[in-house]
């Protein structure tokens, strides 16, 4: 056995291990060279990931359980392509910082996502599934203030649970169907919805989505791209692989993209604001491996992949402004455009990426999703992903960069961001111009053969009316569509308020029921001490003698005892 | 690269003007030429688009700043006194870096 498994690593690098192992050398590095030498393995990461050739590599039997660590096909290719260029991009962008914990962090977190989209069996993928929770939890403790503690914990929570639920429904599924084998979880049961639910948890579905928008805007300038680009996308791959076509998930996935929209409106943080459009994104997606048609999954697919570059290219903005001013809110910004030009203009390419105006790469891919919604006659859908584009449009596109490069001068003068910033956000930015202008590169890589033209004149009629009349209504309302210095409610209210209120109130309530419990219990224990102070006090019945009188009185009845057996 | 931004917000309301004609010619020739869509009811009504997303914009921010009055809006600080003191404490060291990443 020792020889296979030599055999199945030797013959294949997983890339994952690659990193993993690569990322050990990271704190014995310091400067230059550490720079150097972070920029060069995520290289090399990338160079691996995209040179694997189709195929089954690292089958072993372990414990009696037949494990694949790498099923490599066309689906799990497509998204580690874009999780391998994203660590690149990341690295870029973070070259500066001077913490080896996000550094080692940032890395096992890549890995790990690389790991869960390259996992052929269950049992690889849940382990990959909490590494990626285990490492991604320190990019949002280091940003380290109280709230970022907060936050992180609540996230640890929220992902531990979904781990358990997985990991609840791998054994109920083992069970029932005696494999291992990931593929599509066709079973009826509890072992359905326990994974169903997990990778729900996982993919932000309401719900279950607080934890996102809650531990995001808290995370480290640099670690939220990490965060932006990896959990919410290896969830939707897991969706894809294992639920396509379940019915309820379009519905979920439109409900998703409105709720994302109205908790944008009523956001101030920026990164608060980018957080619920990730929600409202990952809705399309979500809604894609509902459809599951052929063209439905190719336009999850393909959203995933081009929404990582845009919206880690709109975090890079967001972050390269909070790194450069020290502030995050609309209400505390203004007027940037002068000082951080580039970045703004950056900025500005993610935010047409994502809004799917043409020639910017979510065109290409959104549409693609709708088109599967609209050859499936499903109108309601349409029209709520459409809805949900103009409100994409409103925020990213107009309301966040109007209130904090334009609008009024807040007085704050901060310099351009520094150059790895610039650089990092340039290469996203050529990615969203890329494959806006060049889509065949994208649907190349896509799962299944695509037959399908963005570049109809209806999607393009239809796409710029919406974005445009958008943007009217946004400067006709311009007076009420500013930042508010105030949070909003979501369903993470239940655990941070709701919950722990309830069990205050159990333990002072429960406490007077204890006390009095224990009063009663206490009157009844007097009453027995007062019988048995009674009967064997100093001054009862049984007091009468001293101890050696009785002791001898027992002796002798011994005695007679003993006496009598011996005759008898 | 700010000059060419300035330039475009010193002639920030003649560019307006020229937007709007710009829409007002997309209306027109959505609703001129006909595009060979007929999936659903509304597919072949000139202009609907452009309705759909003014209508979706505003419904968006009054539903939305409605539930937010009514509902969802809390100051800032209300969850506030859940953190541990207020203060750093364990996996959290002493100085906060709110600045770097």
């Amino acid at each position: 056995m020792a020889e296979t498994v030599a055999l199945a690593f030797g013959a294949w690098l997983h890339p994952s291990l690659l990193l993993i192992l690569g990322t050990l050398a990271i704190p014995f590095l310091r400067g230059r060279v550490q720079q150097g030498y972070r920029l060069l393995l995520a290289l090399v990461f990338l160079w691996v990931v995209w040179t694997i050739a189709p195929g089954t590599y690292g089958s072993l039997r372990f414990l009696g359980l037949d494990l694949v660590a790498g099923r490599v096909d066309t689906l799990s290719l497509v998204f580690a392509y874009v999780f391998s260029l994203i660590t690149v991009i990341g690295t870029i962008y973070s070259l500066h910082v001077k913490d080896n914990v996000q550094h080692v962090a940032a890395f096992l977190y890549a890995a790990a996502a690389v790991g869960v989209v390259l996992a052929g069996d269950l049992v690889t993928l849940y382990v990959f599934w909490e590494l990626m929770m285990l490492a991604s939890v320190w990019l949002i403790w280091r940003r380290r203030t109280p709230q970022s503690y907060a936050a992180g914990m609540r996230y640890l929570l929220v992902h531990s649970a979904s781990g358990m639920l997985l990991l609840g429904g791998i054994a109920l599924f083992y069970f029932q169907t005696g494999s291992l084998a990931f593929e599509q979880i066709d079973i009826a049961g509890p072992a359905f919805y326990l994974i169903l639910i997990g990778f729900m948890i996982n993919a932000a579905v309401p719900p279950l989505h607080a934890w996102l928008s809650d531990a995001y805007p808290e995370a480290t300038v640099t670690g939220a791209i990490f965060l932006s680009a990896l959990t919410t996308k290896t969830a939707v791959y897991v969706l894809i692989r294992g639920f396509p076509g379940t019915e309820l998930l379009i519905w979920m996935g439109a409900v998703m993209a409105l709720w994302g929209v109205v908790y944008a409106v009523l956001a101030n943080d920026i990164r608060r604001l980018l957080a619920y459009h990730i929600i409202s994104q990952v809705g399309y997606m979500v809604a894609g491996v509902g459809m599951g048609t052929a063209i439905a999954l190719n336009g999850s697919a393909a959203h995933a992949f081009t929404h990582i570059l845009y919206k880690a290219l709109l975090f890079m903005g967001a972050g390269a402004v909070i790194h450069m001013t020290g502030k995050s809110k609309l209400t505390e910004l203004g007027g940037l455009y002068k000082y951080m030009p580039y970045t703004f203009l950056l900025y500005m390419i993610g935010a047409f990426s994502i809004s799917a105006f043409p020639l910017f790469s979510g065109f290409v891919s959104k549409t693609m999703v709708l088109e599967a919604a609209a050859v499936d006659y499903r109108m309601w859908i349409w029209l709520m992903l459409s809805m949900a584009s103009a409100g994409t449009f409103l925020h990213t596109g107009l309301k966040l960069p109007y209130f904090t490069f334009l609008g009024k001068d807040s007085g704050l003068r901060p310099q351009e961001a520094p150059w790895n910033m610039l650089l990092a956000m340039a290469i996203a930015a050529f990615f969203c111009v890329f494959i806006g202008v060049y889509p065949a590169w994208l649907y190349g890589l896509l799962p299944a053969p695509v037959d399908y033209n963005a570049y109809t004149l209806d999607h393009l009629f239809w796409e710029l009316q919406l974005l445009l009349f958008t943007g009217l209504g946004f400067f006709v309302l311009l007076k009420h569509v500013g930042g508010e210095a105030r949070i909003s409610l979501d369903t993470d209210w239940l655990y941070r308020r709701a919950l722990p209120a309830t069990a205050r109130r159990v333990r002072d309530r429960g406490g007077a029921a204890w006390q009095g419990l224990l009063t009663l219990a206490r009157r009844g224990i007097a009453g027995f001490v007062t019988g048995l102070a009674r009967h064997h006090g100093p001054r009862s019945l049984l007091a009468g003698t001293w101890p050696t009188g009785s002791m001898v009185l027992w002796v002798a009845i011994i005695l007679a005892g003993s006496l009598l057996i011996y005759y008898v | 690269m700010s000059h060419f931004l300035e330039y475009l917000v010193r002639h920030a309301r003649p560019l307006t003007w020229v937007m709007l004609a710009l829409m007002a010619l997309l209306v027109i020739a959505d609703a001129l030429i006909p595009t060979g869509y007929g999936r659903f009811p509304f597919d072949t009504i000139g202009g609907f688009g452009a309705l759909y997303g003014f209508v979706s914009c505003v419904l968006i921010i009054v539903v939305s700043k409605l539930l937010g009055y009514a509902f969802l809006y809390r100051r800032e600080d209300y969850y506030d006194d859940a953190l541990p003191d207020g203060r750093p404490r364990a996996g959290a060291p002493e100085s906060p870096e709110p600045r770097d990443g």
